[in-house]
């Protein structure tokens, strides 16, 4: 037997003491193990956090920490953007276009929002599409302008037409454009694709046609030179329209005196003749009566 | 009798709570090492097909997760000696164990090979009244078995139905359901001295543990050392511990037999110790490293260092061969063999169809312990190993361990002893009415 009273230094034997086997025991337990492993941790790492940015210096000093390391990202070199390269446009143009971005070069490209300026370049009238493109540094803008495909006259003023009817610009004198064909009349952009096709049938007269005059906002007229007029109906205009032409054709028609084709009711074309012709002609159809 | 019935089914109660909560360890208290492993049960099996592969013999459905050994003190021949060494020696085990396993465990399955086993052989017949055998006539019959007046200070360990008969027909394992007049039953009772028992359970007790089970290790060996034909057709598996050598008797998958001789491999450290006048811890060593057997010519030329710290040159450089070192195990081995022998035969163990013999334990590790054993023991004797069971450590899957996976088993699937079976109510009537009178006798 041991002796009572003494203390095991010299025997060896690995047993834990009651205390400490008991206490082994209690740290097993899964509830307290979990509380010790995790809940005691995380709680005093949260106590920690919280106490250390109570403070509103500590916010403000972390704040500046990450906008500094949120800045000498975004202004690194490779992120430069130090110029805009704009192509497809015009000298006018291209000078409204960098007046209307609200860009100062140079920037980091994480604040240029390409979307953005895109939808402002597209909402620009003589631009018909732009793309926007980062690469090397510069901001390649590649625009589609509108061209200009009718000119239009209004009262106050002349304006040009792309070939949806799409305002382009304002001009000063029509001859600036003589090659473009001349629309006129309240709301003539908003049937610019029958003007098209009715220009594209009206080819033969190119040479005499004036222009064409949108009539209460339905119907189109071709003005001729000599102040002759083509009145169209607002529908079937085409087929109106080629039928003045096969007249034209077989009994040269529009060389005579006449002053309007109406075709409104296309079944009974109605020709109005020039001032004094009427009672000339009337004269001699008198006269030609008398001899009988 | 009530006492250990009711105690036994409390233990069986608490290990159901212990598969509940699904942690429990099992121990072996044994003479030379205490090992302990913690299992856990989760339903390990639920993937396997039971249909194709069976029950796995038992040893699935659980896996381990904690396992440790420490040497033993306090303990000799299987029995408490020293109860605070024990308690040390177990609660070392288990911190281990249950550091290893990182859980608490609060249920622990005990088996021990001391406290003089003995066994009973008990018979029981009743007449069924009912067209059909019931379980209600099970528990009957096993209570109509006259037990032997087993002696004051005795527990049973054991008590295992191992066959039933109906109507000259007999071999019946499970005669519920069938058709008969006359149930008898075969009972094997194995009792150990009940000192043994409290002083485990008491040891137990102080480490804040509930003891869920006993089994005598004779018999976990034997579950995890015989292979399912051996311990259907009749064999013997010999545990050679330290201490003790314990043997158990197995016929149609149940144990028949369980006894101990009270010598063990310690005896042979000891001849070895007091024959070459070394320590212990020295002789033990020689006995590991060199041991045998059976000597051959090889073996006189094989010298052994068997050193010292005496200080004295001429004593700290001894050498003696091998030879002189198995003539001093070999007269030891063969003693307990004998002793074994002597008591298989007095079992009546030639009786059975077959005689295999299985030894298993640290001891049977000796070279040459199958040859010598099968000249003293008879011809079909081959070394066992425990079963595989999931995740044992490979250290532990030794004989030396077969005991502890036995216990295991045991923990895991129980086999069906007495007190499974509900108490007849009549008899437990007529038993407090014979004690109030005894009452009223004693004290009138």
């Amino acid at each position: 037997m041991r002796p009572l009273g003494t203390r095991y230094t010299n025997v060896h034997d690995p047993a834990p003491s009651r205390l400490s086997y008991r206490l082994m025991r209690f740290m097993l337990t899964p509830l307290l193990r979990r509380l010790v492993f995790y809940g005691i941790p995380g709680f005093v790492l949260a106590l920690a956090v919280g106490l250390y940015f109570a403070d509103e210096e500590h916010r403000e000093n972390l704040r500046a920490f990450a906008d500094d390391v949120h800045r000498s990202i975004i202004e690194r070199p490779e992120f430069k953007v130090s110029a805009a390269q704009i192509s497809g446009a015009g000298p006018t143009l291209e000078e409204d276009i960098r007046e209307v971005l609200p860009v100062d070069f140079p920037i980091s490209s994480f604040s240029l929002d390409v979307q953005e300026m895109r939808k402002i370049l597209v909402e620009l009238d003589p631009v018909a599409d732009a793309s926007l493109q980062v690469r090397d540094g510069i901001l390649f803008i590649d625009v589609s302008e509108r061209k200009p495909a009718f000119v239009w006259r209004k009262r106050d003023g002349l304006e040009l037409l792309d070939e949806t009817g799409h305002y382009v610009r304002s001009i000063t004198a029509r001859m600036d454009y003589p090659s473009l064909p001349l629309v006129a009349g309240e709301g003539a952009d908003k049937n610019i694709a029958e003007a098209r096709t009715l220009l594209a049938s009206a080819m033969p007269l190119a040479d005499r046609l004036r222009g064409l005059i949108y009539v209460g906002e339905r119907r189109w007229d071709l003005a001729l030179d000599r102040n002759q007029r083509i009145m169209l109906p607002a529908e079937d205009a085409v087929q109106a329209l080629e039928k003045v032409l096969i007249l034209n054709d077989t009994q040269e028609l529009l060389d005579r005196a006449i002053s309007v084709v109406d075709m409104r009711l296309s079944e009974r074309p109605t020709l109005r003749l020039n001032d004094g012709t009427s009672s000339v002609l009337l004269r001699q159809i008198k006269s030609s009566g008398a001899d009988q | 009798m009530t006492d250990f019935y009711d105690a036994q089914r409390a233990m069986r109660s608490m290990r159901k709570a212990a598969l509940q909560r699904g942690v429990i360890a099992v121990l072996d208290v044994g003479s030379t090492k205490i090992g302990c492993l913690i299992l856990r049960f989760d339903g390990v099996d639920r993937n396997i097909d039971a249909e194709t592969v069976g029950p796995m013999a038992g040893q699935s459905g659980f896996r381990v997760i904690g396992s440790a050994t420490t040497r033993s003190r306090g303990i000799e021949f299987g029995e408490i000696v020293s109860m605070p060494e024990a308690e040390r020696a177990i609660r070392t085990v288990l911190q281990s164990a249950q550091k290893l396993a990182g859980v608490r465990v609060d249920h622990v399955i005990a088996s021990f090979s001391g406290g003089a086993p003995r066994s009973y052989g008990l018979a029981g017949q009743i007449t069924v009244e009912d067209q059909f055998v019931t379980e209600q006539h099970i528990a009957e019959v096993l209570s109509a078995c006259d037990v032997p007046a087993y002696g004051e200070g005795r527990e049973v360990l054991h008590a295992q139905p191992v066959n039933f008969a109906l109507d000259h027909r007999s071999g019946l394992s499970d005669p519920r359901g069938q058709i008969g007049k006359e149930l008898s039953t075969d009972m094997h009772m194995l009792t150990v001295s009940e000192k043994s028992i409290l002083d485990l359970a008491y040891c137990i007790k102080r480490c804040d543990l509930e003891l869920a089970g006993i089994a005598s290790s004779a018999y976990a060996c034997g579950m995890a050392s015989l292979v399912e034909d051996e311990q259907e057709l009749g064999s013997a598996c010999i545990d050679m511990g330290g201490g003790t050598t314990s043997l158990s008797i197995f016929m149609k998958k149940h144990m028949i037999y369980a006894d101990t001789v009270r010598l063990g491999g310690d005896h042979v450290t000891r001849d070895i110790s007091m024959g070459l006048q070394v320590p212990i811890a020295t002789a033990e060593r020689i006995k590991t490293r060199s041991g045998g057997l059976m000597a051959t010519g090889m073996d006189d030329r094989d010298m052994i260092e068997i050193g010292g710290d005496t200080g004295d040159w001429e004593h700290d450089r001894r050498t003696i061969s091998r030879t002189e070192l198995i003539g001093i195990m070999r007269p030891r081995v063969e003693e307990i063999l004998e002793e074994v022998r002597a008591h298989l035969d007095a079992a009546g163990f030639e009786h059975l169809p077959s005689q295999q013999i299985v030894l298993t334990g640290g001891a049977s590790q000796v070279p040459g312990m199958d040859t010598l054993a099968s000249r003293i023991l008879g011809q079909q004797v081959r070394l066992g190993r425990p079963l595989r069971i999931h995740r044992l450590p490979q250290a532990y899957s030794g004989p030396s361990c077969s005991a502890l996976v036995g216990v295991s088993l045991f923990a895991a699937h129980p086999q069906d002893e007495w007190w499974d079976f509900e108490v007849p109510a009549q008899k437990l009537g007529a038993r407090s009415i014979r004690k109030a009178l005894r009452w009223f006798k004693e004290n009138w």
